[in-house]
């Protein structure tokens, strides 16, 4: 059989030479990466619905609802308190244990939770995929989004824990806005990544919960990091540029009058910047290079 | 063979058409598309270290295997026109449907389509635990309405649906809803758009009779408008209504292609046959 017949006996056309007179397009065809911008920029709309209601979505079932939101940080907090604060004593040269920890978690469960659902934000929602055109990068933002809602109702519960504790409420506190906007950045590219990953090895998702279990214990979340800075050779300059202990020691400089920052602050604002942007970026070309994959299988 | 006479790979329908008159929005070019199967089910494959190990030595499961589901299909549609797709469970319809949809890549020959076509389907669940006006509100977004736009159709949509015929079902999670009702909603959401191209599969198939009047009144709006529209279906009965043409697939190769009485009547010889 021949590659290509004839498609309109009439005119004596093939498939192609008819496509290209009427301006048919490759179906599932990608577009460039600046329409692809402009397309995601026209479905803001959605993504913040889709985000919305994914947020409604997860506490439906619970009959305490949406206090959950509140409910889940504070327990985690309560859980590792007991455990590295009291049992463990991990807190040691540290003055404000409390905050210093609540602080490293609710950061640390910002980025993770976004990991764990960015995974399967493709596989999660083959249905509407198969379904509807949309720009998939939608998908994976919205989980970004949902989790920074999240970050935002667990942040007003931090921010009491650091005030009861006895902090003092500082200018400083203000450089919290730029510090998580780093992070959602990063966060996003990550999560985009992740999706694409995720979409293609179906593995991925048993194994997240053990990469994000690890990277916490590599981000100095429940310990000081000075224990790192202790670490002989390359392996504490390698440990120091994990971007969510960057992200989290910065949070910590802004938020606690005495915390010990072992690296000073021009380089971590710098490897903050720099991770963000080098997520983002990378983790966006990456998704649009798979585009239209997505849906497959 | 009568059949033999009726299998064409160039789509001709059989009455003569001034072929000025008529704009083609799908072409489709001798495709073939192949997907893959991830198989599950071996024991300990889902294990995390089963899952690494994997990842590691790059092997791509315990079982993949690979369908060559559609072999060479080729045809033209027009605009106005509505296509039945038919065939016996594994032919190929759902597949040869979702690559027109862009939605499986075709490992060989291409699809041209005009404008972007959407995929109905009875598997296109919306989310489950968000209550039918959300889904609504989401499904249309998805179809890059405006907000406002969204506002001002989504009562009509429900009341498409006719779900709040049996009390206020519409704030309630679509996880409640039958089959049926979650259906009639999804048709409702995907109708309320004016598509170039609409590809149903087996969708009107779940509603009861009511509806499915309905549906297919709305079917002929969206061809009038010059759209075209695919229709899988098993019940030969709703395709005799809504379509002219008629495409018969059998293990991804096309069988017979033309007007619809004309191939309905083969396919119920090859059926009783067998």
């Amino acid at each position: 059989m021949t590659e290509t017949v004839i498609a309109d006996p009439d005119s004596g056309l093939t498939g192609a030479q008819l496509a290209a007179r009427h301006g048919l397009r490759v179906a599932g065809a990608r577009p460039s990466l600046a329409e692809y911008t402009r397309q995601l920029w026209s479905y803001r709309h959605f993504i913040a619905a889709h985000s919305r209601g994914r947020l409604v979505a997860t506490f439906t079932k619970a009959r305490l609802g949406q206090l959950w939101q509140v409910l889940t940080p504070l327990t985690n907090a309560a859980v590792y308190y007991l455990i590295f604060g009291m049992v463990l004593k991990t807190s040691r040269g540290i003055d404000n244990f409390i905050a210093y920890l609540c602080i490293g978690l609710f950061l640390f469960t910002f980025t993770q939770n976004a990991v764990i659902h960015g995974t399967q934000s493709i596989t999660n929602n083959l249905g509407l995929i198969r379904a509807l055109h949309f720009p998939r990068a939608c998908l994976p933002l919205s989980v970004t989004l949902t989790q920074l809602q999240q970050l935002i109702a667990s942040m007003v519960v931090l921010f009491g824990i650091i005030l009861v504790t006895g902090e003092p409420l500082t200018m400083a506190w203000l450089l919290v806005v730029p510090v998580l906007l780093l992070q959602s950045l990063f966060n996003a590219g990550l999560v985009l990544a992740l999706a694409r990953l995720g979409s293609k090895i179906t593995d991925l998702k048993q194994l997240m919960p053990f990469v994000t279990r690890t990277w916490m214990y590599a981000s100095g979340v429940l310990y000081s990091v000075t224990r790192f800075t202790d670490l002989p050779g390359p392996a504490a300059e390698i440990l120091q540029l994990n971007p969510l202990l960057v992200y989290i020691e910065l949070a910590r400089d802004a938020l606690l009058a005495s915390a010990p920052s072992a690296i000073p602050a021009s380089r971590l604002w710098l490897l903050g910047v720099g991770w963000a942007l080098l997520m983002a970026v990378g983790g966006y070309i990456y998704f649009w290079l798979g585009e239209k994959e997505y849906g497959r299988g | 063979m009568a059949e033999q006479t009726l299998a064409t790979t160039t789509a001709a329908p059989a009455e003569p058409a001034a072929p000025q008159h008529r704009i083609p929005s799908v072409i489709a070019d001798n495709v073939h598309v192949v997907y893959r199967v991830h198989g599950r089910g071996s024991p300990g494959s889902g294990s995390p270290v089963a899952a690494l190990r994997r990842i590691v030595t790059r092997t791509s499961g315990p079982a993949v295997r690979e369908i060559h589901a559609v072999k060479g299909v080729s045809f033209v549609a027009y605009r106005g026109e509505a296509i039945g797709l038919i065939g016996t469970n594994g032919s190929g319809k759902s597949t040869l449907l979702r690559a027109v949809a862009g939605l499986l890549p075709c490992e060989r020959g291409s699809i041209y389509t005009a404008g972007q076509p959407s995929l109905l389907g009875v598997n296109a669940a919306l989310v489950k635990d968000l209550s039918g006006e959300r889904n609504v509100e989401l499904g249309c977004l998805a179809m890059g309405m405006t907000p406002e736009q969204v506002r001002r159709l989504t009562p009509e949509i429900i009341e498409f649906s006719g779900i709040n015929r049996r009390g206020d079902f519409s704030s309630l999670p679509m996880r409640t809803y039958s089959s049926g009702m979650s259906a009639r909603l999804r048709f409702s959401i995907a109708a309320a758009k004016q598509h170039d191209v609409l590809l149903i599969d087996e969708a009107l198939a779940t509603g009861d009779a009511q509806f499915r009047k309905r549906s297919e009144q709305r079917v002929r709006e969206l061809r009038a408008a010059a759209g075209t529209v695919f229709l899988v279906s098993h019940a030969l009965s709703s395709i005799r209504d809504t379509c002219e043409r008629t495409i018969w697939l059998e293990s991804g190769v096309i069988r017979a292609d033309g007007p619809t009485d004309v191939v309905l009547k083969e396919y119920e010889e090859f059926s009783k046959t067998r």
